[in-house]
């Protein structure tokens, strides 16, 4: 008897255990809520791309012209 | 723009969008106190490495200065520096609210946080005695030395003194490698990426002030020479 009551303490505090693992936002992302995340971080990217890859082409051309006056 | 040159800006792009797609999908170990922001992994300490490359090829090209007195390697090394300085405040800025929200305070008195803060204000000195120069070649030989005792200063401050002492960073405090971060094989899939991705996105900026400052200088010997 004695070792039923200990098996089910054990079985009890493992389960108590689990409940207690850290919180992470697993409703959010179950409602896909995290895909608004990555889309506006996508998109916040890509604008900062487009502009590093205009001012690259702006430059170039300034060197380009630079380089046929001399 | 031949896609020869430019393939590695492709692949910084890449890297960074996988980054952020990667990033906030996979499954990340379930740790107490820090719990999602975990995956400030991705972003913020990417910011240091980022950093740390551009330092790194500022030394270089300041060595290459002292031996050569090629003003072109000169160029380098200062926009290496403005560009590092950048990533540096924005691993300092993304540093203190990831600190805020995880260990209670906008700063704390560790060793890592002091000694990130002394590396910047190091090169900040180091921008500020450029502009203090008027004479070409003297600023470029002064600020390559100081550029040199500056990056030293870094790795004692960031790289050897927070492990001494016991600090709140992972893997700082006592003696790690790189593999004792509390790293799993999961946020290790997106870290490295994105470490390779941040550094060539570093790189691909630095390169582009390279150019403009070169610009800019060859408009001024211009002025000069009419």
């Amino acid at each position: 008897m004695n070792k039923i009551i200990t098996l089910c303490f054990l079985l009890l505090t493992s389960l108590v255990l689990k409940a207690q693992e850290p919180e992470m936002a697993d409703v959010f992302r179950k409602e896909g809520k995290i895909y608004v995340v990555i889309i506006v971080a996508g998109i916040v990217l890509a604008g900062i791309f487009a502009y590093l890859f205009f001012l690259d082409r702006k430059i170039d051309k300034i060197e380009k012209s630079n380089q046929k006056q001399k | 723009m031949e896609i020869k040159k430019h393939w590695w800006k492709i692949v910084c792009m890449l890297l960074l969008f996988y980054t952020i797609m990667a990033g906030f999908l996979i499954e990340v170990p379930r740790m107490p106190i820090l719990n999602e922001t975990i995956r400030n992994l991705f972003f913020h300490v990417t910011m240091w490495f980022s950093m740390i490359v551009l330092l790194l090829i500022s030394v270089i090209n300041s060595i290459r200065y002292l031996s050569s007195q090629n003003q072109s390697h000169d160029i380098t090394a200062s926009e290496a520096v403005n560009t590092g300085v950048f990533f540096g405040i924005l691993g300092l800025l993304t540093g203190s609210v990831w600190a805020r929200y995880t260990w209670g305070a906008w700063w704390t008195n560790d060793a890592q946080l002091n000694g990130a803060a002394v590396t910047m204000l190091a090169y900040l000195a180091y921008i500020v005695l450029r502009n203090s120069i008027e004479e070409e070649q003297k600023k470029a030989r002064i600020s390559a030395v100081y550029n040199i005792f500056a990056f030293v200063m870094m790795l004692v401050f960031i790289g050897v003194l927070p492990r001494m002492t016991d600090s709140l960073h992972p893997g700082k405090g006592g003696n790690p490698g790189f593999n004792t971060y509390d790293m799993d094989s999961q946020l290790r899939m997106v870290f490295y990426p994105a470490l390779i991705g941040f550094i060539l996105l570093g790189i691909w900026i630095m390169q582009l002030k390279i150019r403009l400052k070169k610009i800019e200088n060859s408009k001024q010997n211009e002025a000069t020479h009419c």
